[in-house]
């Protein structure tokens, strides 16, 4: 057994939470637009539009995220596409966080009052000048606690990336056990680092939602 | 491009395919029995229970819903052992799932049981029934019947995070799939199809649940 030292092993894994950090970013920024143009299809003018989100939502929220990792690690090749792990994560991730935030937003939307979108119709406004005038803006603050939320669900999903060889914080436990021979020890960091990572963020959600409640 | 896809070759593991579904399936039910029969004690003792007892309930839920599963998978399966608790790859995958959704299911649970008006308690109470008896008999079904579907809904969501315990050497559907390609090479079309499965089996999972709670819920459904 080598022996290395407590402080060595937490340094280590804190440089690969900062993966973790950066691959959730990246999935949240991508999933973000993704859902937005999501919504902008799923309220927007051919009515196919419903179904057909509705579709890919279904099919990202019914299959395992590990398989939609596998996939896009396996499939992107066969497009010609050379797949680093990085790409293979960053991608399914993104698609992953935008049928979820997709979701999450739909129901913010909806809970915009029908006499809205009548009256500035009335006004002459098209879809797109709703959306970004009337609609959206008034969605938005019931949105940011569900969506802080999320993101509690997408930095835990980030894990998974490590089984596709991507060194994050998951992966940097499983090296740093193979050299020590301490899984109890490293596990038990690295569950507390995620948990140091998430829980603000969880807290935040709880207080923002608080606050909504007493705004209404 | 210049791939040809070739789904043919996943014919002959039709066998190995089923199996794999069982051992997932039945993970899932093991796991979602014990599971939501823990955390209706837990979200008991996180409504009523002493000081102490509602603080441990409420670390226990953080700490698991802030954590990813894969890494209590870790945990239990590598970390455990070393304080001598050996056990095998299908023992640690059944801990894990089952703490893992005890956790999520205890917050479900308590909801349900906010939910029911207080005169519930009180009627059962003037009735001259025990404590244990009013919960039991008066608040439980109530409390179930009112998230019963997102009790569903998390056991699809166990279902489908369990195609990790593929990782410690389970034999579920994943791991089967893992098996497959790595014999034909055909990693694109047995992932695709396996895929495929666990939407089948999320969707009729969820299909036989809603089912099931209309009869056991008559009317009291919302």
């Amino acid at each position: 057994m080598i022996n290395v030292p407590l402080w060595d092993i937490l340094q280590f894994l804190l440089l690969a939470a900062r993966w973790t950090l950066l691959l959730s970013a990246i999935a949240f920024v991508g999933g973000g637009i993704g859902a937005l143009v999501l919504l902008l299809l799923r309220y927007g003018q051919p009515r196919y539009g419903v179904r057909l989100v509705h579709l890919y939502v279904e099919l990202l929220q019914g299959t395992p995220l590990l398989l939609q990792l596998f996939l896009v690690f396996f499939g992107l090749p066969l497009l010609g596409v050379d797949v680093s792990p990085i790409l293979a994560a960053g991608v399914a991730l993104t698609l992953y966080a935008s049928a979820f935030l997709a979701e999450i937003w739909r129901g913010c939307v909806d809970a915009v009052p029908r006499g809205q979108w009548d009256a500035s119709a009335s006004l002459g406004m098209n879809f797109l000048l709703q959306m970004r005038y009337i609609i959206l803006p008034q969605s938005f603050r019931i949105a940011i606690p569900p969506t802080v939320g999320f993101l509690v669900q997408l930095l835990k999903s980030t894990a998974l990336a490590s089984i596709v060889g991507f060194a994050e914080l998951t992966k940097a436990g499983q090296i740093v056990t193979n050299a020590t021979f301490q899984p109890f020890l490293v596990y038990g960091l690295v569950a507390l680092i995620y948990f140091a990572m998430c829980f603000p963020l969880t807290f935040c959600a709880r207080l923002l939602e608080r606050k909504l409640m007493r705004a209404r | 491009m210049g791939y040809q896809f070739d789904f043919g070759a996943l014919a002959s593991y039709l066998t190995l395919f089923l199996k794999g579904a069982g051992v997932t399936l039945a993970l899932t039910a093991i796991a979602a029995t014990i599971g939501i029969a823990l955390s209706i004690g837990g979200a008991a003792t996180a409504r009523w229970g002493l000081k102490w007892a509602r603080a441990l309930v409420a670390a226990y839920v953080e700490l698991i819903r802030n954590t990813p599963f894969i890494v209590q998978l870790f945990f239990i399966f590598f970390g455990l052992p070393a304080l001598g608790l050996k056990m095998t790859a299908l023992q640690a995958a059944i801990l894990a799932m089952t703490i893992n959704l005890t956790a999520y299911a205890i917050e479900i649970v308590r909801a349900g049981i906010e939910a029911v008006p207080p005169g519930q308690r009180e009627a059962g109470f003037a009735l001259g029934l025990k404590p244990v008896s009013v919960f039991v008999y008066v608040i439980l079904p109530q409390a179930i019947a009112n998230v019963y579907p997102a009790l569903v809904s998390q056991i699809i969501i166990t279902m489908l995070e369990s195609a990790v315990v593929s990782q410690i050497a389970v034999t579920d559907l994943t791991h089967v799939a893992d098996f497959i390609q790595s014999r034909t090479y055909r990693a694109f079309e047995t992932y695709f199809v396996i895929t495929l499965a666990y939407l089948g089996m999320a969707v009729g999972l969820r299909w036989l649940m809603t089912r099931a709670g209309r009869r056991l819920f008559a009317g009291r459904l919302r």
